[in-house]
Formats: C-alpha cells, structure tokens, sequence
C-alpha cells in the first residue's frame, strides 16, 4: 500500500516538466506582483476608489454643512483638517465625496468606450471593406478634433451636467479604441488558424467569440487602462469650464473652479482639489504603465 | 513627391466634410428648437420669420446643410447672441491671441523636452533617465488648468512679480510681443501650456534616441574613431523627423485645447471665447469656434504630413 502511493508519486514527480511552464494570464500576474512601483499606486488607486465608495462612512463631517463664519479657514481650524471652503463648508470631508463623482465621470466613458469601441473595431476588422470604410473613416472624423474641443463641443452644446458629460467623454474615446480593435483584428484575421476554424465549420461569430476576441482584447485593454487617467483630467477640467456637476454637488474640478475666486483669502486651499486630481491621475497613469509592461510580451 | 501631395490633400476633404457636418450638427444638439438656440431670446417675429427662411428651418435637414456650408464658406457664421456682432469677427480676433500663446509655447516646449529627451535617450536606466520619465509622467498626469492656479498663487499672488490675469497692461488691443512689459503677461500661460508638450516631446525624444543608438550604424561611426559629440549629432539628425512631427501635432492640440488654461489666465483667446460662449448659452460662437478651431487643427495635420514627407522620403514609399 505505502509503496504503491510511493511509486505512484514517484511517477508523478517524473512526469512534471523540468521548469514550471506558465499560462499567459499567470505570467502576468508573476509580473505584476514583482512589480514593486505598480503594486504601490496599484494600492493607492484601490484606496481613492474605496474611499469614493463608501465616503458617507468616512467623511468626518457633512459636505454640505456651510457655516458664515468658517469660510476659507486653514487647515485645522475647529477640527476641519483640511480648512474649509468658500461656503464654510468642511473641505476633507467634500474631498472624499467629491472623489465619486469624479471618479465616475472619468472610469465610465472609458468603459463605455471600450465596449462601444472595441465591438466596432472588431466589426470593422472582421466585416467587408465597405463595413470597414464606412466605420473607420466615420472614426477618423472624431479623430479630426482634438480631445479636449470635441469633449467641449458637444457637452457644451447639449448643455452641460454629469451625462451629457460622459457622453461626450465616451465619444471623444471611442474612436481611438475603435483602431486599436481594428488593427488588432485586421492582424489575425488572415492568420491559418481562423482558416482552419474556418473549414472546420464554424461560423463568423463562433470564430470571433472563441478566436478573435482573446487576441484583441488584451491590447484594448492595455489601451483603455491609459485613458483613465486622461478621462479623469478631461472630465474634471469639464466640471471646472461649468459643464459637469451642478454646485452643490462636490465634485474636484468644480471645487477648483469655485475656489479660484479666494485665491487671494486662503491660497492653500484652492490648491487642494487639483492636488487630488493630480494624484489619482499620476496613479492610474503608473498603473497602466505597469499593466502594459507586465501583458506586452514584445517589451 | 506631387502625388503624395495630392493623395494626402483628397484624404483630407472628406475629413473636413466630416468636420462641418459634426459642427453644423451642434446646433440640433441643444435642447429646444434650434430656431431659439441662434436667435436671442428678444427677438422680433420679423426677424424670426426672416432668419427661419434663409435658414430653411422650413426645409429638410440636407438642405439646411446645404445652405449653412455656402454662408460659413462666404464667412457667415452668423450672429453672436450676446455680443450681437458677426460670429466671424469675434473668433477671428480671438484665434491670434491663442496663437501668440501657441507660437511662445511650442517652441519653448520643443527646447526642454528634446533637450531632457535626448539627454535620458543617451543614458537609458541611469538616475538621469528615470527623473526625465519621470517628469514627463508627472507632464502629461498633471491637470494643466491646476498648475496655472498654482503658479498665479505663487507668483503673482504671494511673490507679486508676474501679473495674474489678461493680456497685457493695457489689453489684447494694444498687445505688442516686442514690448517686455506685454511680454511679462505671457510668462505663467506659456510655461502652464507647454507642461502637456514638454512631457509628450520628452517621451516621443527619449524612444527615439535611444532606439536611433542601438542601431548598426552608429556602431559603424564609433569604429570609424569619431567622437560622441559628433555621434550625438548623427543621432539627433536621425531622431529629429519625427519629433518634429510630434510637435507639430501638439501646435493643433495647443491652438484647440487652450481653452482650460485661457480661462485660469482670462486670456482673451478662442478658448476664452469658447468658455464664455458656453456660460452665455451662446450657441452661433460656440459652433463658429469650434469649426475654425477644427479646421485649424485638420490643417496643421494635413501641413505636418507634408513638411514631414518632405524631411523624410520614406514616408512618400509608404
């Protein structure tokens, strides 16, 4: 009995591969987590988002509490340690919940983007050439903007507020999405073993399910995870032109756009807002460095 | 050569097409009647009546199209509804005060950030590399309209030596590059416009560089004796195209995308025009704007193809 379980180990332990051979998806995740620089703002993004979600648990006080005589007090003043703003109103405290809705408007036209983008680079990639032209030259218009005017443009034309600014960011997005699908698609789709799918029976949406998508995906995504932090840039430089939240919403940009009036009453604290605007960038952008250099096998 | 020339001028007409398409169909965008959205709110019934017509607000949409390409194309934007004068006027105006900022920013980002890209290009993995990346992420995360309050803070408001705001001590009328008490104004917009280029041009320099270094030949030039500097040279040669290019791209981004840091400066550029067209609801200078910003930026394209073309002949092969 025991020699049996002894061999039969034995066989097993010579049957295993010399070296440990990994999958793709593990040798990411080897990557990434001896990865240091992307571990550390990895924690830092997942603590701003933690804190945006469930900010009425952490905030020490209500955002929108104003006060007459506590505006534009410094840092520490009664027991706001941020300082308050020009409403008096507690600024750690709007910071926290301003990170929501900031947050949302920048990870959200990115997703829509994504999805949008890639199904019809993919489309494009995969369909005919005049499904190709009609969509790609489509895309090349948008492209003809720069990203910053067109997100201006059209939220500013439909008026402002927190949709019709995602919409906007989703469609500035999409376009630049929508070429790295379709060049990702146009690379394998003439490769031999969508021919043998192919002759195999399966049909155009069997082999972009099971064939393509695994292909194109990746470098979408690698994509798409360096448009977070410009989206976030965009859409708080949005709220800060007066096309994205409504006061009293706290929101970053609109929180830099309000205060710029005190700069001559308390300095310190209208730089605040873009402090955290420029941290949460800086980290996404880190991040996404990370995740292309752990995915991109060629680097 | 030619043929490029006229390959790349047709590519670029159904593009411009697309463009006033996009723009003309901003005006549908707005909530309400569009008829409402470029008239004042105090505007007689004849007026009213007379503009529906010449308009074709009566007429299916293509037609309008069609009659709004052949005014914008004879430079009739239409009216401003709060300044009440012609659209054109306006952004013409505005467009070379944003491009004063532009010509001053470009340039004084193409020094620094080739100068720092070929610098870490030339010591990939060293301390000096990884600052220099490091700054260009910090250029490029960094939310530029934020920086600019920042510098007003520190310079104008706690040191007091450049001015806050506008364009000059007298206005933009009198505004004159070749006086140093106008030049003082464009100080803290220019360095705040050029953040975004500088990280950009460092990046694109730096690939260049030390890609340019890795090849063959310069193996070749180090056996044949010469020395870095004149090595140094050949590398820049080769790397300059496309940074030039690069750069060119950033002028149109710069002349469309000012619009963040003309509002922190009140620099009465197209940006600013643009801004206060959004706060007055004023939909004709909105869509004006946007189109000549657009067309601006399709044209720098469409010139940066071409010089590049010109610098580098492998381009037209391709």
């Amino acid at each position: 009995m025991s020699l049996t379980s002894a061999a039969a180990s034995n066989w097993e332990a010579d049957a295993l591969p010399a070296t440990k051979v990994r999958s793709y998806w593990q040798s990411v995740g080897y990557r990434l987590r001896h990865d240091p620089v992307t571990l550390v703002f990895g924690a830092i993004v997942l603590a701003i988002i933690l804190t945006a979600v469930f900010a009425p648990w952490i905030a020490p006080m209500d955002p929108y509490k104003d006060s007459v005589i506590g505006r534009l007090k410094p840092f520490g003043w009664r027991g706001h340690i941020l300082g308050t703003d020009e409403l008096g109103r507690d600024m750690l405290s709007r910071l926290i919940h301003g990170g929501r809705i900031s947050l949302m408007m920048g990870l959200v036209p990115v997703l829509v983007a994504t999805i949008v983008g890639g199904t019809l680079g993919i489309i494009a990639g995969f369909g005919g050439r005049a499904v190709n032209t009609a969509i790609m030259r489509t895309m090349d218009v948008f492209y003809a903007f720069p990203s910053v005017l067109l997100a201006v443009a059209i939220s500013g034309a439909m008026g402002g507020g927190i949709a019709n600014g995602m919409i906007a960011l989703s469609l500035v997005f999409t376009p630049a999405i929508c070429r790295v699908a379709e060049t990702a698609t146009a690379q394998v789709r003439n490769l031999d073993f969508i021919e043998a799918a192919r002759a195999s029976g399966a049909g155009t949406f069997t082999i972009i399910r099971h064939h393509v998508l695994g292909n194109v995906l990746g470098p979408v995504f690698i994509y798409s995870s360096s448009l977070v932090s410009v989206s976030i840039l965009l859409a708080s430089g949005l709220s800060f032109l007066g096309l994205g939240v409504k006061p009293p919403e706290p929101d970053w940009g609109l929180m830099l756009s309000t205060l710029r009036q005190s700069i001559y009453v308390n300095p310190l604290i209208c730089a605040v807002p873009g402090i955290a605007i420029f941290i949460t960038s800086i980290c996404f952008n880190l991040v996404s460095d990370g995740i292309r250099a752990a995915m991109d096998v060629r680097m | 050569m030619l043929a490029y020339i006229i390959r790349r001028i047709l590519y670029a007409i159904p593009i411009a097409f697309g463009v006033s398409v996009v723009c003309f169909s901003l005006v549908y965008l707005a909530p309400g009647d569009p008829l409402q959205t470029i008239l004042p709110a105090d505007a007689t019934a004849e007026t009213i009546e007379i503009v529906k017509k010449e308009y074709g607000f009566d007429k299916p949409i293509p037609v309008q199209f069609a009659l709004w390409v052949t005014r914008v194309v004879q430079g009739d934007f239409g009216v401003s509804i709060s300044s009440r004068r012609p659209v054109i006027d306006e952004v013409m105006g505005s467009l070379s005060n944003t491009l004063v900022l532009t010509g001053f920013a470009i340039p004084f980002a193409f020094m620094i950030g080739f100068t720092m890209g070929a610098i870490a290009g030339c010591y990939p993995g060293r301390a000096i590399d990884r600052f220099v990346t490091g700054v260009a992420v910090m250029g490029v995360s960094l939310p530029n309209y934020w920086l600019g309050i920042v510098l007003v803070i520190v310079f104008a408001v706690e040191w007091m030596v450049l001015p806050a705001t506008g364009m000059g001590p007298s206005g933009s009328a009198s505004f004159s590059i070749f006086r140093l008490d106008d030049l003082r104004y464009l100080v803290l917009p220019v360095i705040t416009l050029s953040m975004i280029p500088i990280g950009i041009l460092s990046r694109t320099t730096r690939a260049a560089v030390a890609e340019i270094r890795g090849q063959d030949f310069i193996i070749t030039l180090r056996a044949k004796g010469l020395s870095e500097f004149a090595i140094i040279r050949h590398v820049v040669k080769n790397a300059m195209p496309g940074v030039l290019a690069v750069m060119g791209l950033q002028f149109g981004y710069l002349m469309g995308g000012s619009i963040l840091i003309e509002t922190v400066f009140t620099w009465p550029g197209s940006g600013f025009l643009l801004s206060k067209s959004i706060i007055n609801r004023d939909i004709p200078v909105l869509q004006g704007s946007i189109l000549l910003l657009a067309m601006v930026f399709v044209a720098t394209n469409l010139l940066v193809d071409l010089l590049q073309s010109a610098i580098d002949p492998r381009i037209r092969r391709a």
